[in-house]
């Protein structure tokens, strides 16, 4: 799916019917545009620029999305490229929430740098970060950020995130067109549906 | 054949508005049976190539649904509240409708359902009341469906199923781990969970593919064409009788009527934009329990000044959506339910009421994938961290998780409806939905007397963990029943028995709407068979000159 090519008529499809909206009809050009740069980052091996994030927008972003879903062992938030999926969301088909989320990104990175000496977020310690990320954890910013970083994470990767399929991974989730039994542990061994035997019906039926 | 196309000009035997579950039944069944048949639908044509694994798209972007800018809605939980802008009602808006992306779930309504009124009392501050029609006449009915829509099941496996007069056309799709699950628990405490009976190809049927398994039924049009949505059934074998046009993004707007007070035709808005008249002998609207209310009381005129149809004051009125509980669940091994069908087992010994719960209510319990990544990972759970290396420990759960739900009534309430939002309009200006809708205590209550049993289930089926997620209040559905009833006093319902409106001689309904109870959950089997049922005397009295 993601070798798929992002055509005009999928995208409009995907941002409001084969129809499109009166949104849709008003920007298209930004929205065209955006597929095409979403679905060019999700085939780019470098990072992408960002089109709507400012560069220090972009570093921060992708450090408190990191914050959300870390790297370890495992790929986290950075390396699914959620920040890119945030930038191309907020200037296409999530547009109507890019003031709001602008606006909290720009308080929370004033906030943090009032309390460390004109630091940015994106370069501080881990341990600043994690801090830090406690006193905002119940903010509408979070929860705004937070919804961005799943989507961004798991969305198809021809929306700039899930960079490689790396947020599947992360789930344990296969993206396969097909597959055939057995499903999974619990499955394999069933050794077939058994009838009841009729009488069972009025012991349990009040 | 090739599919017929008509002028506006021509008075076609039949418009039948919508092309979902119902309209595409009854598009098949007429234009068989020799009448000439024009299908009107809003949303464009689509087919299996057009469809995409994309939870994006679908899941928040109204992919094929009706559109949150173009289609607005308004919404309020009780009638002296001004109602505010939000998407309550939820349908595909696509040739095929809500069965080219509903989740298949194939249950047959139980005897008791028709008649539940007489056998148990009525409910005071209640609609409830019986069907004109019981099980027995819809029995047939209800077997065409599984035999030339296609159903996948197991027959006389659940100890509770109504009679029926042949099996299955097609064995039940494979077990999944969930099912396994759910059916060892359920043994354990004495239960009988069965096979899912569901509209989905188990295997080749009537030129269709068996289903390859891929998991994205609930919400997606099926990209194989295994799901046995009207857009691969139906529809197709409509146009094939070389009488039948599906006139897409074609968007009907009003009813128009004579002096003499019948249905001359309809208005409708075409692709363009462009406003249209088609001339018919008889309509029959088939645009689901939102989109019919709308349409009859946006065609109010001099004669019908209430609305079309609509002198019980009935239409819109005793909406139902069904209530309903989740109970998600960790084992150990994994599951991957996020293959194959939503449900393969289930249960229905909690289908009949019990006056000893205490409140009115029946339902059953599935074994589900529930939602597919984005969403899954998007549910909070008590407990689990919003951020940090805790939250990401908790989406590494995701293939050893399943999902229990339980599927249940709605007690039908006057208050409860759809009606013409005083001031929004859609974006051709059409007068759009207001709901207004607040769950029966008894709803709520028996919703969550199944979560309580589908936690015991998950527990003897041996979950690491279990979590209820709250019961509350809907604002909204998909399930979308009961809003022009069928009964045979013109005074308190809309339409008759055989689907024809009290007030209009050849203009019939048939979809949810028709609803008087809401069943136990699962309600697209039900809109079939009544369509069936509907077309066959719809055509007997077009044949015998009585419409």
């Amino acid at each position: 799916m993601s070798e798929r090519p992002t055509s005009r008529r999928e995208f409009l499809a995907a941002t409001g019917g084969i129809a499109g909206s009166l949104w849709l009809s008003l920007h298209w050009r930004s929205v065209e545009a955006a597929a095409h740069d979403a679905h060019a980052a999700a085939m780019s091996e470098s990072m992408p620029t960002f089109k709507w994030l400012s560069a220090v927008e972009a570093a921060d972003t992708d450090a408190l999305t990191a914050c959300i879903i870390p790297s370890g062992e495992t790929p986290g938030a950075h390396e699914a490229r959620v920040v890119v999926f945030i930038d191309r969301a907020l200037s296409s088909f999530f547009a109507e929430q890019a003031d709001e989320f602008r606006s909290g990104l720009n308080a929370t990175q004033r906030k943090f740098s009032a309390a460390h000496s004109g630091k940015a977020f994106a370069s501080a310690s881990a341990e600043q970060q994690t801090a830090f990320m406690h006193t905002i954890d119940s903010s509408p910013f979070f929860t705004q950020l937070r919804f961005l970083t799943i989507v961004g994470l798991l969305s198809s990767p021809k929306y700039g995130g899930n960079f490689g399929g790396v947020g599947w991974k992360v789930m344990g989730f296969v993206d396969q067109h097909a597959f055939v039994p057995p499903f999974g542990y619990y499955d394999r061994a069933y050794a077939g549906f058994k009838p009841y035997p009729p009488l069972a019906v009025s012991g349990v039926k009040s | 054949m090739s599919a017929r196309t008509f002028k506006t000009t021509d008075s076609v035997d039949f418009i039948v508005v919508g092309s979902g579950a119902a309209g595409g039944v009854m598009a098949r069944e007429l234009s068989q049976g020799g009448f000439d048949v024009l299908v009107m639908e809003q949303g464009p044509r689509l087919g299996p190539g057009d469809f995409e694994h994309d939870e994006l798209k679908y899941g928040m972007l109204d992919g094929i649904v009706n559109n949150r800018e173009r289609n607005p809605q308004t919404f309020r939980k009780q009638p002296d509240q001004v109602a505010k802008r939000q998407k309550s009602l939820t349908y595909a808006r696509i040739v095929g409708g809500s069965s080219t992306h509903f989740t298949a779930n194939y249950w047959r309504f139980h005897d008791i359902d028709f008649k539940e009124r007489s056998l148990r009392g009525g409910i005071a501050g209640t609609g409830f009341a019986d069907w004109p029609i019981t099980y027995d006449e819809l029995e047939p009915y209800y077997t065409k469906v599984e035999w030339e829509v296609g159903v996948s099941g197991l027959a006389g496996a659940s100890p509770f199923d109504p009679w029926r007069s042949k099996p299955y056309p097609m064995p039940p799709m494979p077990v999944k781990s969930s099912g396994v699950l759910l059916e060892q628990g359920a043994r354990k405490l004495g239960l009988h969970p069965f096979p899912a009976p569901m509209a989905i190809a188990s295997q080749p049927f009537r030129g269709r593919p068996g289903c390859i398994h891929c998991g994205f039924c609930m919400g997606f049009g099926c990209e194989v064409m295994a799901k046995s949505s009207s857009l691969y059934t139906m529809i197709p074998e409509a146009e094939a009788t070389g009488r039948c046009e599906i006139r897409s993004e074609s968007y009907v707007f009003h009813i128009d009527t004579n002096a003499a007070g019948r249905a001359t035709g309809v208005r409708y808005y075409d692709r363009d934009g462009k406003e249209q008249f088609q001339k018919a002998r008889s309509v029959v609207v088939c645009a689901n329990g939102a989109e019919t209310p709308r349409l009859l009381l946006n065609s109010s005129s001099g004669r019908f000044p209430d609305g079309l149809a609509n002198s019980s004051g009935m239409v819109g009125k005793y909406l139902m959506f069904n209530q309903g509980s989740r109970v998600d669940a960790v084992f150990e091994h994994e599951l991957n339910e996020y293959k194959s069908a939503q449900v393969t087992r289930i249960l229905h010994d909690f289908y009949d009421s019990d006056p000893k719960r205490g409140f009115y209510g029946g339902g059953g319990i599935d074994a589900r994938i529930g939602p597919q990544p984005t969403n899954w990972a998007l549910t909070e759970r008590e407990g689990v961290p919003r951020w940090g290396a805790g939250l990401k420990a908790h989406l590494e759960t995701f293939p050893r998780a399943m999902c229990a739900s339980g599927h249940t009534t709605s007690l039908a309430l006057e208050t409860n409806s759809v009606s013409i939002d005083p001031q929004l309009k859609d974006a051709w200006g059409v007068p759009a939905i207001r709901t207004t809708y607040r769950d029966h205590s008894d709803d709520l209550s028996m919703a969550r007397f199944l979560q309580e049993r589908s936690a015991e289930i998950m527990e003897a089926a041996g979950a690491q963990q279990i979590w209820k997620a709250p019961v509350t209040e809907r604002t909204g559905s998909v399930h979308l029943l009961g809003t022009c009833r069928m009964g045979d006093d013109p005074k308190s319902s809309v339409i008759d028995k055989h689907h024809r409106t009290h007030d209009v001689p050849n203009l019939f309904l048939c979809d949810g709407s028709s609803f008087v109870t809401s069943g136990r959950g699962q309600p697209t089997m039900t809109i079939q068979a009544l369509a069936f049922r509907a077309a066959d005397h719809i055509g007997q009295m077009a044949r015998r000159n009585e419409i």
